[in-house]
C-alpha cells in the first residue's frame, strides 16, 4: 500500500525554507526562518497572534512573497511560483467557501480547472510527440466529489447552499474542497478556531485520522497549545517572527528551549536563578540540585518548573526544600490548582489532593524536573527615568534621545536593539564605559555581551570581534532609542 | 352609549405621546402631497377625455407612431448608455477596489456630481461647440455616460471592495490563474453591484429629457412627455408618464428577480 511506502521514507523533505524573512513596512513578520518539513509529517506552527505563523503558512501557499530567502518544494525553488501552480491546498481560517456556489460546486471548483494527461498523443510538424491534456469528465468529477465529501463525513448535502451551513459543516466542506485535489501538502490556517469546544475536539480527532489515512503532509497553524500538543508530529513554536523551538510535542513540553516556550506551552513556574556550578542552581533563595551543566559559574539563568512537578509534603518533613503558606486551592476537575506563597514568590502547584488554605506546607522538587535555560532576550530593555525631555538616563549615563513630552524623572522603559548599540574603542568616545564580557560568532556577525559599570548587560550585534575583558565606550544614536513611559507597579517577582 | 366627538379628540390630544413614529409624520405628509397625489392625478388624467372616463388617450397614443418611435429610441439610448457605463465603470471600480487609496479616488470621481448637472451639460455643449463637433446622438450619449457613470462606479466599488480577499486566494489555491479567478469568483460575486449600477443608470436615462435636448436636439421619451404637457395634452401626457412608470417598475422587478439568491443587493 502506498501509505506504508510513504511512512518508510519519512525523512524525505517536501518543503524547505531557507533564511526566509517577510517584512511589512520595515517590520519583520517573519525573521530569518529556516526549517524543513518531511513528507507525511503533521507539522504545527504554534504561537500567539502576530507571531508570524500565518504569514509563514501564506508564504508556503504562495499568497505572500518572502522579502528575502528561498522556499523549496520537492527540492525545486518555488519562491516565485504563483499559488495556482503549487501542489498545495489550503483550508482557510474562515473557510472562504464561495458563497455563489453550492456545496458540490465548491468542492468541484479545483477539479473543473485541472488538466490531466489523456493518454492520447499528438505529433506536431517537427515530429515531437505531445501527450494531450484533457479535463475531468462530469462523471469523474461527481465521483471524486462524493468521495471527498464521504471522507469528511458530509454526504447527501451536495446541493445545499453553503451560506445555510453551520460552522462545523462549512469546515467539512472546506476540508473536502482542499483534499479533493490530492495535494502533496495540506495547509490548515487555524481551521478549528471558530468551532465550539466539543466540536473542536471531534474535528481534532477526525483530522488526525484523515492525516493517517491519506499519508499526505499536513501543515497546521494554531495558537492553541493543547491542539498543537495533541495533533502534531512536530511543533514549530514562533514568537515575534522568530522560531523559538522545533521539536516533537513531548520535547517541547519537557525540554522547552526558553522561557517563552515554557510559558506558552502549558503552565509553568518561571524563576530567575543563578547557576552556582554544574548541577547546582539557586532559585527561590535556595540551592537546588539539578541535572544541568555546562553553564558558566554564577551565570544568570531562567528556571522552569511545571506545576505538576512540585510536590507538597508536610511542613515538618525533613525532605522539604522550602516552606510556604497556601494562598488558594481551586478544584479544576482532574486536579487541584494550589498557589503557595514561598517568601516573596508565588508558586503554582497541581496536586491530586487538595490542601487547606492558609496551611503551612513544605515543597519538594526532583532534580530532573528543574529545567534550566539561558536568559532569552530579544532587545536591550532597561527600566530607568528621564533626565529631561531630550535626555534619558541609561546606566548612569546621559543619553541624548529624540524629543519627548516626558518630563524629568518620568519612569520609562528604554529599548535598544542589539545592532543599534555603538561600541567605541576608546572609552572616552562613548557616553558610558563598559567591559566586554563575551563575544560569540553567529555566522555573519558577532554577538557581544558588554557589561556597563552598573552591571547591566548589553547584548550587542557588531561586525567587529571585541576582545574579552577590554574596556570600551558605548553610545546609541538618539533615533535608535525607543522610549516608553512606564506605569509604576509593585514589582512582581515570580 | 353616545360618545361626544369633541371629547374623543380632546382625549386623543391628552393621550398624545411623542413616540418615534411621530417624527415620520412630516415626511408622510410631504409624500402624500407631492408624490401620491400627483400620481393619482396622472392616473385620473390618463383615463379622462373630454370630462368622461374613456380609453381615448391610450388610443390616441397608439395611433401616434412618432411617440412610439421615440419610446423605442429612448430605451435604446438608455440601454447603450448603461452598457457603456458598465464597460467603462467596471474596470475603474475593479482597479480602485484593489488600491489602498481607492476610496479617495472614488470621491474624485464623484466630485463632478457636486456641480449642478445642467451647468455640467451646458459646459459640455460649449466644449463641443468650441471643438466644432456636431451635436447629435453621439454627443447625447457622451453627455449621458458622463452624467451617470458615477452612479455605476459607486455601487460597483462598494461591492468589489466588500468581496473578501480570501475568496480570490482560495480560487488561486485551487488552481485558478488570475483570469479564471476573475471570471469564476470576482465577477459572479460582484453581480449585486452590477445590478445596482444598472438600476441606478438605466432607469434615470430612459426618462431623462434635458441632456438630450441640450446636447443634440435628440427627442427622447422624457422630452415627448414634457412637450405634451406644455401643449396642454394632459391626457396623452399622463398615459405616457404611466408607460414610463411601468417600464421603471418592470425593469426594477426583472433585475431584482435576476439577483435572487445572491448576497443582498447593496442599493445604497
Amino acid at each position: 500500500m502506498a501509505k506504508i511506502e510513504i511512512k518508510s521514507d519519512k525523512k524525505e523533505k517536501v518543503i524547505e525554507l531557507k533564511n526566509v524573512s517577510k517584512y511589512y513596512d520595515d517590520k519583520p513578520a517573519v525573521d530569518n526562518a529556516s526549517f524543513s518539513i518531511n513528507k507525511g509529517e503533521f507539522v504545527t506552527f504554534l504561537g500567539p497572534s502576530g507571531c508570524g505563523k500565518t504569514t509563514t503558512l501564506r508564504m508556503i501557499a504562495g499568497f505572500e512573497k518572502p522579502t528575502s530567502g528561498k522556499i523549496f518544494m520537492d527540492g525545486k525553488d518555488i519562491t516565485d511560483m504563483p499559488p495556482h501552480l503549487r501542489k498545495v491546498n489550503t483550508v482557510f481560517q474562515r473557510y472562504a467557501l464561495f458563497p455563489h456556489l453550492n456545496v458540490f460546486n465548491n468542492v468541484a471548483f479545483g477539479l473543473k480547472l485541472k488538466k490531466i494527461p489523456s493518454g492520447q498523443y499528438i505529433v506536431d510538424k517537427n515530429g515531437t510527440k505531445y501527450e494531450k491534456l484533457r479535463k475531468y469528465t462530469k462523471d469523474e468529477i461527481k465521483e471524486k466529489v462524493s468521495k471527498a465529501l464521504k471522507m469528511v463525513d458530509f454526504e447527501d448535502y451536495e446541493h445545499r447552499d453553503v451560506n445555510s451551513l453551520s460552522g462545523g459543516q462549512q469546515q467539512r466542506v472546506a476540508i473536502a474542497r482542499a483534499l479533493v485535489n490530492d495535494p502533496e501538502v495540506l495547509l490548515l490556517d487555524e481551521p478549528l478556531g471558530a468551532l465550539d469546544l466539543k466540536m473542536r475536539k471531534d474535528m481534532q480527532i477526525e483530522l488526525m485520522e484523515m492525516h493517517k489515512k491519506l499519508g499526505i503532509t499536513f501543515v497546521y497553524v494554531t495558537h492553541d497549545q493543547e491542539e498543537a500538543l495533541t495533533m502534531s508530529d512536530t511543533i514549530i513554536v514562533m514568537r515575534h517572527g522568530l522560531i523559538q523551538q522545533i521539536a516533537s510535542p513531548k520535547v517541547i513540553y519537557d525540554e522547552p528551549a526558553n522561557v517563552f516556550v515554557a510559558d506558552f506551552i502549558g503552565e509553568s513556574n518561571i524563576f530567575s536563578g543563578i547557576m552556582h556550578e554544574d548541577f547546582k542552581v539557586e532559585f527561590l533563595d535556595h540551592v537546588f540540585e539539578c541535572v544541568d551543566k555546562g553553564f558558566k559559574k554564577n551565570e544568570l539563568i531562567d528556571v522552569v518548573v511545571r506545576p505538576e512537578d512540585i510536590y507538597i509534603i508536610p511542613a515538618d518533613n525533613a525532605a522539604a526544600m522550602k516552606h510556604g503558606a497556601v494562598n488558594t486551592c481551586v478544584f479544576k476537575g482532574d486536579h487541584y490548582q494550589i498557589t503557595v506563597q514561598v517568601d516573596e514568590f508565588e508558586v503554582v502547584i497541581h496536586e491530586t489532593n487538595g490542601v487547606e488554605e492558609g496551611a503551612e506546607i513544605g515543597i519538594f522538587i526532583k532534580p530532573f524536573d528543574i529545567h534550566i535555560m539561558p536568559k532569552a532576550r530579544i532587545v536591550n530593555e532597561i527600566e530607568t527615568e528621564m533626565i529631561d525631555e531630550q535626555t534619558v538616563n541609561i546606566c548612569d549615563g546621559s543619553f541624548e534621545c529624540m524629543p519627548t513630552e516626558l518630563e524629568a524623572g518620568t519612569p520609562v522603559t528604554v529599548k535598544i536593539p542589539f545592532d543599534k548599540v555603538v561600541v567605541h574603542d576608546d572609552e572616552e568616545d562613548g557616553v558610558i564605559g563598559a567591559e566586554v564580557i563575551n563575544s560569540i560568532y553567529k555566522g555573519s556577525y558577532y554577538q557581544c555581551f558588554i557589561r556597563a559599570d552598573n552591571y547591566y548587560m548589553f547584548f550587542v550585534d557588531t561586525q567587529d570581534d571585541w576582545l574579552k575583558g577590554d574596556r570600551v565606550g558605548l553610545s546609541v544614536k538618539p533615533e535608535d532609542i525607543q522610549i516608553e513611559a512606564r506605569q509604576i507597579e509593585e514589582s512582581e517577582d515570580r | 352609549m353616545k360618545t361626544n366627538p369633541l371629547k374623543k379628540v380632546s382625549q386623543k390630544i391628552k393621550n398624545f405621546r411623542l413616540t418615534r413614529g411621530v417624527f415620520a409624520w412630516p415626511y408622510v405628509l410631504f409624500l402624500t402631497v407631492f408624490v401620491v397625489l400627483p400620481l393619482v392625478i396622472i392616473l385620473v388624467n390618463a383615463f379622462l377625455a373630454d370630462g368622461k372616463l374613456s380609453f381615448a388617450n391610450f388610443i390616441a397614443l397608439a395611433k401616434d407612431g412618432a411617440s412610439i418611435k421615440v419610446l423605442i429610441n429612448s430605451i435604446f439610448i438608455g440601454a447603450v448608455t448603461t452598457i457603456l457605463c458598465l464597460a467603462i465603470g467596471y474596470p475603474v471600480a475593479y482597479t480602485l477596489a484593489n488600491m489602498k487609496t481607492g476610496s479617495i479616488i472614488v470621491i474624485l470621481f464623484l466630485l463632478p456630481m457636486w456641480v449642478n448637472f445642467l451647468v455640467r451639460t451646458l459646459a459640455a455643449r460649449a466644449v463641443f461647440e468650441a471643438l466644432s463637433i456636431p451635436l447629435g446622438e453621439g454627443t447625447v450619449l457622451f453627455g449621458m455616460v458622463y452624467n451617470y457613470i458615477p452612479f455605476m462606479i459607486l455601487p460597483l466599488h462598494t461591492t468589489l471592495t466588500n468581496i473578501d480577499k480570501s475568496f480570490g486566494e482560495a480560487a488561486a489555491d485551487l488552481g485558478a490563474d488570475r483570469v479564471t479567478v476573475f471570471l469564476k469568483v470576482t465577477l459572479p460575486l460582484s453581480v449585486p453591484g452590477i445590478i445596482s449600477g444598472i438600476i441606478m443608470v438605466f432607469i434615470p436615462t430612459i426618462s431623462t429629457f434635458a441632456i438630450s435636448q441640450l446636447l443634440g436636439g435628440v427627442h427622447l421619451f422624457g422630452d415627448s412627455i414634457h412637450e405634451k404637457f406644455i401643449h396642454g395634452l394632459y391626457g396623452v401626457g399622463s398615459v405616457m408618464s404611466l408607460i414610463m412608470l411601468a417600464f421603471v417598475l418592470l425593469s426594477n422587478m426583472l433585475l431584482k428577480k435576476f439577483n435572487k439568491g445572491e448576497a443582498k443587493a447593496s442599493i445604497w
